[in-house]
């Protein structure tokens, strides 16, 4: 083959991003594959039906027995019920912002304070609920996450419902309000519906953000080795167990962290997997 | 053929945002139970005469309105009308089919269910009944429960015109409902709203000049916003009073 070399800055500066792009996808792609690897490898190993089975006994933090279901269970009720609180929340706020105050000034306003708060650390959150828990008279407690968590998920949730109601073409509205909908009874009927597939993606997102976070539980839902019993209970969680189990000096204790990653990695894996069957199921009489 | 006026409209001016003015002191009286037509070059407020009808205007933020619409004689503009009953009395048939996210069935009866007219076996007789008046029940009977954006655009824009008929309006407005069908699909249509004239007051958009002379009793012909000239089909065609009608009907815009 033979090829000419006339210099042609168009194409260099098209294949310098050629580069580029293929060098920040490698490094994405490399990075994801370590972690998978970095959990795979050193969790699976350690992972055990006694691990998912039992809560830790006396000296599980030294290496003896006991497992992690404490943490499971606590993760799931903590990320479960904030995602709950914050879809009830978020919902609302999505459906209101496009419903009645679409290009207005105060839906820039609102949109710019959820992409704020979207933004603030998590312990911020944190150290925020826990203030506030404080002047309540509240402990630590599983009410106290939950809350926490749903503060954590509702910027997440509502902007990201947001943007795939602002995808939904004009016309669909309109095609109900044409036969004297009104528009709290098409954004019930006609948005929710259409954008159902986009409610559980973003339902997952933030359920994603809520079960994997430490910082803002561990002043607010604290920690313990028993599985919670009511709303006032201490909740353990998968990130603090990750947390706490990484620090001991054990060598077998530190497995088990990576081996609560891989369970923390697994659950996130089977909701998301789950929740997309469930709206794909769903999404048939979507327009498109 | 002399019938009192259905739709009459007083000095309507709207402006959309920043006082952009899209209709310029409008009058115009539309016959009940026959097609009237509107014609005018691209950007001349055809549309947005149309909205006023159904006052689909005011969707759009920063409009404004001056002026009256009567329906029978009343103002749809007053104050104390209520907006949704005016659209359940104005079917739409937009340029673009649009289903709802659910079945056929769920789309016909969509507008009945919001109004809570009818439930159970009364429902799937309507239903039946709006599909059968849209000529589209032997082609969906054994589907009814399939999602309805699975059918062709064509079959499409009949459901939309079931779904409108269905919560029994007076009124049928269309925005160049067939440009965006097939030409078999767009004489279906024509067929339709032939039929539907004798019990409905029908006012459609077009930019075919044939279709408006297929279709129009009575014609609009506007430019730049205002009405230039209404009649009756037959005499706006063939001896059209202004300059601009007849440079429009034959064909320099
Ligand atoms: N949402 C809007 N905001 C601002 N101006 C608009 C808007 N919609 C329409 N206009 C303007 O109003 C005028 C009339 O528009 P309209 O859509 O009624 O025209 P039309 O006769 O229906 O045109 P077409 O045949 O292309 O559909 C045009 O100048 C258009 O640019
Ligand atoms: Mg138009």
């Amino acid at each position: 083959m033979v090829r000419s070399w006339h210099f042609k800055p168009r194409h260099v500066a098209e294949t310098v991003a050629k580069f580029f792009m293929l060098l920040s996808f490698l490094i994405v792609a490399a990075s994801l594959l370590s972690i998978l690897w970095t959990v795979l490898s050193r969790g699976l190993p350690a992972l055990s039906w006694e691990m998912i089975s039992q809560t830790p006994k006396g000296g599980y933090y030294l290496g003896k027995e006991g497992g992690i279901l404490n943490a499971i269970i606590g993760s799931l009720l903590l990320a479960g019920g904030g995602t709950l609180v914050a879809l009830v929340i978020s919902l609302p706020i999505a459906l209101f912002l496009e419903t009645y105050v679409m290009k207005t000034r105060w839906a820039r306003y609102v949109r710019l304070t959820l992409d704020i708060l979207w933004g603030i650390p998590s312990i911020v959150y944190g150290a925020f609920a826990f203030t506030l828990m404080l002047a309540m008279g509240l402990r630590a407690s599983m009410l106290g996450g939950i809350i926490v968590l749903a503060l954590l998920e509702i910027p997440i949730m509502t902007r990201a419902m947001d943007e795939v109601i602002r995808l939904m073409p004009e016309e669909l509205s309109q095609a109900s309000l044409a036969v004297g909908a009104s528009k709290l009874e098409t954004a019930i009927r006609v948005t929710v519906r259409q954008m159902l597939p986009g409610i559980v993606t973003a339902t997952l997102l933030a359920f994603g953000r809520g079960i994997g976070d430490a910082a803002s539980v561990l002043y607010t839902a604290g920690y313990t080795d028993r599985i919670p019993t009511s709303l006032s209970s201490p909740t353990a969680s998968l990130p603090l167990a990750i947390y706490f189990q990484l620090g001991t000096p054990y060598p077998e204790v530190q497995q088990r962290a990576y081996a609560s990653a891989l369970v923390l990695t697994l659950i996130v894996l089977i909701v998301s997997l789950g929740s997309r069957l469930v709206s794909a199921r769903l999404g048939r009489f979507i327009n498109r | 053929m002399i019938t009192k006026p259905h739709i009459e409209i007083r000095n309507l001016n709207t402006f959309y945002e920043h006082q952009q003015p899209a209709l310029v002191n409008v009058n115009l009286t539309i016959p009940r139970n026959q097609v009237t037509v509107i014609m005018g070059p691209s950007g001349c407020g055809k549309t947005t005469l149309l909205k006023t009808f159904n006052r689909f205007l005011e969707l759009t933020d920063g409009t404004r309105i001056a002026g009256e619409v009567l329906i029978d004689g009343v103002n749809i503009y007053d104050p104390d009308q209520d907006v949704t009953e005016i659209r359940k009395k104005t079917g739409l048939l937009a340029q673009r089919p649009y289903m709802l996210p659910m079945s056929i069935y769920e789309n016909v009866a969509y507008g009945l269910r919001i109004h809570g007219i009818k439930r159970g076996r009364e429902l799937d007789l309507a239903v039946r009944h709006y599909l059968e008046i849209a000529g589209l029940w032997d082609e969906v009977k054994d589907r009814l429960h399939a999602p309805a954006t699975r059918l062709s655009i064509g079959q499409q824009q009949r459901v939309c015109l079931a779904r409108g008929l269905a919560v029994e309006p007076e009124i049928l407005l269309g925005d160049e409902p067939t440009s965006a069908l097939d030409p078999i699909s767009a004489a279906h249509i024509e067929a339709r709203l032939l039929e539907l004239k004798k019990d409905y007051t029908i006012v459609v958009v077009t930019h075919t000049l044939r279709q408006a002379k297929r279709l129009a009793d009575y014609v609009i012909f506007m430019y730049m916003g205002e009405v230039v000239e209404a009649g009756h089909a037959r005499q706006v065609f063939e001896d059209p009073q202004q300059e601009r009608t007849r440079g429009y009907l034959s064909g320099q815009f």
